[in-house]
């Protein structure tokens, strides 16, 4: 999609930057001129959302880590450290727990909007698989952050994750032996959370240039699903169109997490996690942080351990198989209406397992977590590969530009 | 009709019986108590605070620490505001222990502003010997370590602006304080364990602490329980965070500016937009 | 697509100057912090003072006190330090500084015992002034602290302190 670069240098020093190293054109191909279908909408604004709070995430966590002290004695003292003490410190640490937060609100977003719209066809599948790879690694990264602050929440997390790693056969203790440090979760096991927490920020930014390098090599999907054909009829260079529009979604997102940071900064988190680290006693309901209730409800509705993690793991992974699991010639969902019914049942049943993962895993919470989590599986497994063998779709517009009502022809009116 | 459906229809079947049985055997919410500090604009009642630091440090002080409040807090901005020479004469009256000195001996010394309320016991190990097994929590953070759930759907209601509810931790502690109550028949408890209707599981090791008329107030307060339970609540969510007023002030100004910036970007995009056909 | 728009360039380039103006209010608003964390912290600045019992120290000791991280020496001094310390013209001095000025009471000095060149520990009664010696560089100062030979361009510092009562003094 992206041409030969228009980029011409204006300065004498660009000129001579540009022939040695053509990063201002880089960046003019890649942030300037950079072709952008007309017609996205909003949903298309949470990739730059999501950059955002990325960098602001790493930002404020670099900041954070010049406080905190990653020692079983100190680490919850620390904490209270920079909430008391420290300058603007309880606006940092607030800013931090609840970015991460926003940061898995905006992904699931952004994954939902790729889920309607058919963005993980081809051409776009690694750009898809990439993705996963992203909210894979979000998740450890959430998971290893929420740790660190070494309240009751945050040494039973590690204790029940660690000890997935007990579900594989033969080796899964020695492994979870491995990963500990010990033989529970205790100093060695902090102080590696805390290490791998600070890594792993700097590999999503590495995935994430990828996942971009990926999308400026196919272009952007867009509501319609139809690619781009006229370069100049359909779409608007990046800057400033898109720039603007992404700022517009940017600063109403921001002034979300801003309500989310000064105004109700614990409804996220748990009480217990205010109660300092106790190895020897487990509080009565241990939760993890909501934007992982889903996979935790798939966990908890499987009686069998081995299979439980698999189930656990699978739900996530089965993710990156959508592009051959859909098997569509249609990309966007607006021309599916069968399609459509399921999308949305899917998504009741993603945030009821969301519900039902904050419940007790027990009685009729249990038996309904296992109804939604077949159909979780199902709709990857069944429903969509069939869908796109039977489902009687709508014609979808020749063109972006037809979409718009652009020369559109009148047989083509007729279908709106 | 479909899928949907029918998944819809089995979970909401499933969900009303279950939230009745679960209210059976677990405790009843605590009632929602006005706060000062509740709201966007909501900020600390300095004569509450200092109540209730009165109330913690002629009952509660006796078994619960407060490790990470420095007395140099109690003068400070958006708390109990004491002088600075109140706050150094409450310092004085503890004894804090420092050393090693020349000698290399440990020794006691009059508090100073820098330091943090010294705990009742030496450690863990201590109290509970002296308390018939039980551990008074620190309080420092207490309130935001205790707090319950509305449940669905109130719970998404505590969150939004003009309804956000935050005061879970201090309403709890409230009922707790006034929570002891007759047993029930046939309830019966071991030696040193009390019946709190808020408690989990109903018994707590903490005598009730309260009573009529046990703290002096100079200030023409009610000297009740209930008035007592609701200052030093009060003041504990002030220990819990000691920034509140400032979060709430400045994010007052950080949510306005956000919002006018968000429109001016808005009509920004417009603008930019309209030549876009 | 055409970028023309002809129609009031003046409200356009008011809203986008006014656009631009608080976005760049609230990047600057949202660094401030960043920043300003690293400002010494409000445990670090009520540690600001130390109390010490003077009444132990004989004539002629140098007693070294931690205060904000760093070193204070506090020199009993004997009665020739004082006369070597007064006894001296300021012409000599490459910092001139008379020694009623760098002390409260003729026989205690407090000095904060780090070198003026570039930080180290200078060492007590060595040197050609007896005061202290460098080993890092070798700046010597006499029996006031005021620097006499070597790199150090300024006398050693004197921080606040007060006499609480004859036995106690407080730094900071």
């Amino acid at each position: 999609m992206t041409g030969h670069s228009t980029y011409t240098p204006k300065s004498g020093f660009a000129r001579w930057l540009e022939r040695r190293l053509p990063i201002i054109g880089f960046i003019h191909e890649s942030f300037v001129a950079y072709p952008v279908p007309k017609n996205l909408n909003y949903l298309w604004t949470f990739g730059a959302i999501l950059s955002f709070m990325l960098v602001a995430q790493i930002v404020t966590g670099i900041v954070l880590a010049m406080h905190y002290t990653p020692e079983t004695t100190l680490a919850f003292d620390s904490i209270e450290h920079i909430m008391r003490d420290v300058n603007w410190g309880w606006a940092l640490r607030y800013a931090h727990a609840n970015g991460a937060s926003m940061f898995f609100l905006a992904v699931y977003i952004h994954i939902f909007r790729g889920m309607y719209y058919g963005s993980y066809k081809e051409p776009r599948e690694v750009l898809w698989i990439l993705g996963v790879v992203i909210f894979l690694l979000m998740m450890a990264t959430g998971f290893l952050g929420y740790v660190l602050p070494w309240g009751q929440m945050s040494f039973w997390a590690a204790t029940v994750i660690t000890n997935l790693f007990t579900a594989i056969p033969y080796v899964g203790n020695s492994i979870t032996t491995w990963l500990l440090g010990g033989y529970s979760v205790d100093n060695a096991t902090l102080n590696r959370f805390f290490a791998l927490h600070y890594l792993l920020p700097f590999v999503i930014v590495a995935v994430v240039g990828l996942h971009v390098w990926a999308l400026h090599v196919t272009g952007q999907n867009n509501p319609t699903g139809v690619e781009v054909k006229d370069m100049k009829k359909e779409t608007v260079p990046f800057t400033p169109y898109a720039t603007l529009k992404d700022a517009v979604g940017l600063a109403v997102f921001v002034a979300l997490f801003a309500w989310l940071t000064f105004f109700v900064p614990n409804y996220t988190g748990h009480p217990d996690n205010y109660i300092e680290a106790n190895p020897l006693v487990t509080p009565p309901h241990i939760v993890p942080e909501w934007y992982f209730l889903p996979f935790y409800a798939i966990l908890r509705a499987i009686p069998n351990k081995l299979i439980g993690v698999i189930a656990l793991f699978a739900s996530i992974l089965i993710v990156a198989a959508l592009p051959w699991l859909d098997t569509s010639k249609v990309r966007s969902g607006v021309y599916r209406p069968a399609f459509k019914k399921f999308y949305w049942g899917f998504v009741f049943v993603a945030v009821g397992l969301g519900y039902l993962g904050a419940q007790p895993a027990e009685g009729v919470y249990l038996v309904a977590a296992r109804i939604l989590m077949a159909y979780y599986f199902l709709h990857f497994l069944v429903v969509l590969p069939l869908l796109g063998k039977y489902e009687q779709t709508l014609p979808e517009p020749r063109s972006i530009a037809a979409s718009l009502g652009q020369a559109a022809t009148p047989e083509e009116k007729s279908h709106a | 009709m479909s899928w949907k459906s029918i998944v819809l229809a089995a979970a909401l079947a499933g969900a009303a019986p279950a939230l009745a049985e679960e209210g059976a055997h677990s405790q009843p919410k605590p009632p929602r108590q006005q706060w000062s500090f509740a709201g966007a604009f909501g900020g600390f009642d300095q004569g509450q605070l200092r109540r209730g630091l009165k109330v913690y440090r002629e009952v509660c002080a006796s078994c619960h620490s407060l490790s990470r409040v420095a007395f140099r807090n109690l003068a400070e901005k958006g708390g109990p505001e004491l002088s600075v020479a109140q706050a150094k004469e409450i310092a004085e009256s503890y004894k804090v222990k420092d050393g090693p000195n020349d000698a290399g001996d440990y020794f006691e010394r009059p508090g100073r502003l820098s330091d943090r309320f010294p705990p009742p016991f030496a450690n863990e190990q201590a109290a509970r010997a002296a308390m018939n097994g039980a551990y008074p929590p620190d309080m420092s953070v207490l309130a935001k370590a205790r707090g319950y759930s509305r449940g669905f759907p109130l719970f998404l209601a505590d969150a939004l602006p003009g309804f956000s509810y935050q005061e879970h931790g201090v309403d709890y502690i409230v009922a707790l304080l006034e929570g002891y109550t007759d047993m029930p028949n046939g309830v019966e408890l071991p030696p040193g364990q009390y019946y709190n209707v808020y408690m989990t599981g109903h018994r707590i090791g903490m005598p009730p602490p309260l009573s009529n008329g046990v703290v002096t107030y100079d200030d023409g307060a009610p000297q009740t329980v209930d008035q007592y339970a609701k200052d030093v609540s009060a003041f504990l969510m002030w220990t819990a965070e000691p920034h509140l007023e400032a979060r709430k002030s400045i994010g007052l100004k950080v949510v306005g500016f956000l919002i006018v910036l968000s429109f001016l970007v808005y009509f920004t995009k417009r603008k930019i937009w309209s030549s876009v056909h | 697509m055409s970028n023309a728009t002809k129609a009031e360039p003046n409200r356009r380039d008011i809203l986008f100057l006014a656009t631009g103006a608080a976005a760049s209010v609230a990047a600057g608003a949202a660094v401030w912090p960043l920043i300003a964390q690293m400002n010494p912290d409000a445990s670090t600045l009520a540690l600001a003072s130390t109390e010490l019992d003077i009444s132990a120290i004989p004539e002629g000791q140098i007693v070294t006190v931690k205060w904000r991280g760093k070193p204070v020496f506090v020199r009993h001094r004997t009665k020739q330090e004082i006369a070597a310390a007064q006894n001296v013209a300021l012409a000599e001095l490459p910092d001139p500084q008379t020694d009623a000025a760098r002390v409260k009471k003729p026989e205690w000095l407090v000095v904060v015992g780090v070198c003026t060149h570039l930080g180290c520990i200078p060492t007590g009664f060595e040197g050609e002034f007896h005061g202290w010696f460098c080993p890092c560089h070798g700046s010597t100062y006499d029996t006031s602290g005021r620097i006499r030979s070597g790199p150090a361009p300024t006398n050693l510092e004197v921080p606040d302190y007060a006499f609480l009562s004859d036995t106690k003094i407080k730094i900071g």
